[in-house]
């Protein structure tokens, strides 16, 4: 007589990193963060890290609640400010890992100059921005990512500004990695976060994603998944192009990828190097 | 628990009071500092940036105010005892962030060298003209503690005990010195690090499973951690329930904020450092506080010479203000003439306090320099009338 053995239900790998008991989460649904934050989650497994020495640090905003539900020690700063914030944990405690997990309106415009200072200095930080193209949590408002012509809450006739550049920025600012991918490109997203986790010095992850209840209701993508499919028609894989050919427009092609993979001394070694050496001809 | 004797320059020295910030600062076991240049604090990081290859801290100069003042934060959760250094201009574009600090409870020093404005003003010259603004600067209720130095020596005395009180109310600590105390050197006395006594972080012994980020002890402050310690704790600056997790509730704000404002307001009689001379035969009290209360020191003996007697009373920790002494001295009706680099801002607080038991006169002045003698004593003799 045989008997019936219950099969184990099998746990999702990525629930030990989450704050379970914070689920449900804050996004709407059909929201592109979430699978940002499973690509990170998993990304942050494979890299095989302590997560007791990994911390999230995150703005304020829709992203900005990502430090929440992650079970790592986790700050949620004040609007902007997630990389000075990041910068202050580094230097204090470097052997932890610190990931700055926010969005474009809190990392690229009110957080803009830290964004910059903190590439040119090359702080060893990984930064993950999710770009939905507008200023969500207050309602939809026009950001510096959003494309010419686009609609928000407040370009009602259609966005004039140009936006940024978010590749262009980082790699000139002085950035030893970047990528960008969109929230239908997985796996890339994942490999790409692992490859930022495991570099020295700033490395930064662009993550394209849909806003269904602000952006797309009010630019012609009616819900999360005809974005994710307009972003699955329209992407462009393309290693290493000319940073000026990267540009985002209204509707038009995505190019995608790991654009630079570079080596320079992070902040911390170019310190540590000339404090050593001073030490020594002082001998202290 | 003692600093690090190597770190401490033991001695007689001739100090700027900024000089004196600094060393206060390295023995308080300051091992970070994130500043921005501005003029008259500069000073401060140009010897932090000198010294700290060798005492083992790590100074970053930042992009701007804004980055310095949550920095000091981030450091502070990593393990760090961590200081920014300012004055008005750069000391306005850290409000929100010394309201972060208030909120999760995070212990950091803020110094600002205080120079006449509004705006720009005067970036050479002292003033007064912040002090209701470090009460008050950052939205929403929450209490601050605010020294006011009026020498180097104290300028090296009240850094290490600006470092002492924030690590054991979880509190940013304000240190208010001036552009005039920040550049007048004298004799600065450092004593041997085994007699500087410190306030050690408020860590937790509770293992996580029993540990609560923002659950209070007795004296309404909560112990804490370091990141990294396998805690795995959320620190926001939302308002939170006691494990930190965000509560957007009135129930929670209530709890919250009433534990914040009262942890500080609970404990004022601890925290109180007031210098207070009040013969029983004075005529006047003279109220001064930092650089201001020199120049009354002075006034009182050309007062005597007239034949008024004068006490004083000289709030060195000015926030949490010491509001028992003053409701005390104005039992006896007499008046109050307070001397301050501003046209009127501790005044409100002794003419509260006085509740009219006792008039209340104020020697305001615009900043640029120290009062002069003359015109605190015309206020004084139309106060004796």
């Amino acid at each position: 007589m045989s008997v019936a053995v219950s099969n184990p239900i099998p746990v999702n790998p990525v629930e030990k990193y989450l704050r379970m008991e914070r689920i449900p989460h804050i996004w709407c649904p059909g929201c592109g963060i979430g699978t940002a934050l499973n690509a990170f989650i998993r990304a942050l497994d494979e890299a095989g890290f302590e997560p007791d020495k990994v911390c999230v640090v995150s703005g304020i905003g829709c992203t900005g609640r990502v430090a929440g539900y992650v079970n790592l020690d986790s700050f949620h700063t004040t609007h902007g400010r997630a990389i000075p914030f990041a910068t202050g944990l580094k230097l204090a405690n470097p052997e932890l890992k610190i990931v700055v997990f926010s969005g474009d309106g809190d990392l690229i415009a009110i957080g803009g100059n830290h964004f910059i200072h903190a590439a040119q200095k090359n702080m060893d930080i990984t930064v993950i921005c999710v770009n939905n193209f507008n200023y969500a949590m207050t309602g939809g408002q026009y950001g510096p990512t959003t494309p010419i012509s686009a609609q928000t809450s407040t370009a009602p006739w259609g966005s004039y500004q140009a936006p940024f550049n978010l590749p262009k920025l980082a790699e000139s600012a002085g950035a030893v990695y970047v990528a960008r991918w969109t929230t239908y490109h997985v796996r890339q997203m994942k490999k790409s976060i692992l490859e930022a986790l495991r570099k020295k010095g700033f490395s930064f992850v662009e993550i394209i994603s849909q806003c269904p209840t602000l952006y797309g209701r009010r630019n012609k993508f009616r819900d999360g998944i005809t974005h994710m499919e307009w972003f699955k028609e329209h992407s462009v894989i393309k290693d290493h192009p000319i940073p000026s050919d990267i540009n985002l427009g209204f509707r038009t092609e995505t190019i995608v990828g790991k654009f630079l993979d570079i080596e320079r001394p992070t902040y911390l070694d170019a310190m540590n190097d000339r404090y050593q050496r001073i030490r020594e001809e002082k001998g202290v | 628990m003692k600093p690090d004797p190597k770190t401490v320059l033991t001695g007689t020295h001739f100090l700027k009071g900024n000089d004196a910030v600094c060393e206060g600062a390295i023995s308080a076991g300051c091992n970070f500092v994130a500043g921005y240049p501005i003029t008259p604090s500069t000073d401060i990081i140009e010897r932090i940036s000198k010294r700290f290859p060798f005492t083992g801290g790590t100074f970053i100069q930042m992009e701007d105010e804004l980055s310095s003042s949550i920095a000091v934060s981030g450091a502070v959760w990593g393990g760090a005892k961590a200081m920014t250094v300012t004055s008005g201009p750069g000391f306005s574009l850290m409000m929100e962030n010394i309201g972060y600090a208030a909120m999760t409870e995070t212990p950091c020093v803020f110094v600002d060298v205080q120079r006449g404005g509004p705006s720009t003003g005067l970036p050479t010259l002292p003033g007064q003209a912040d002090m209701m603004q470090a009460r008050w600067g950052s939205h929403g209720d929450y209490q601050i503690i605010a020294l006011c130095p009026e020498s180097p020596q104290e300028c090296y005395d009240l850094t290490i005990k600006a470092f002492n009180l924030s690590e054991e109310y979880r509190v940013p600590v304000l240190l208010m010195t001036d552009e005039c105390v920040g550049h007048m050197s004298e004799r600065v006395v450092i004593p041997p690090a085994d007699e500087i006594e410190l306030s050690p972080r408020r860590y937790t012994t509770l293992p996580p499973s029993e540990f609560h980020l923002f659950r209070p002890g007795k004296d309404l402050v909560p112990d804490m951690i370091k990141a990294g310690d396998g805690y795995h704790v959320h620190v926001s600056g939302l308002t939170h329930d006691e494990h930190g997790r965000p509560v957007i509730t009135p129930e929670c704000q209530d709890a919250l904020v009433r534990r914040l404002v009262n942890k500080i307001r609970q404990n004022e009689p601890k925290i109180r450092m007031v210098e207070e001379d009040i013969p029983d035969d004075s005529d006047v009290i003279l109220v001064s506080y930092g650089i201001s209360s020199r120049i009354v020191f002075l006034v009182r003996e050309l007062a005597r010479k007239e034949g008024i007697k004068a006490g004083i009373i000289r709030p060195i920790v000015v926030w949490p203000f010491p509001e028992e002494v003053f409701r005390k001295a104005a039992k006896k009706s007499r008046p109050f003439v307070v001397v301050e680099m501003n046209m009127g801002q501790i005044v409100y607080e002794v003419e509260r306090c006085a509740a009219g038991q006792a008039k209340t006169y104020l020697v305001p002045h615009a900043g640029g320099t120290v009062h002069n003698p003359e015109d605190i004593l015309k206020i004084i003799r139309e106060a004796v009338k």
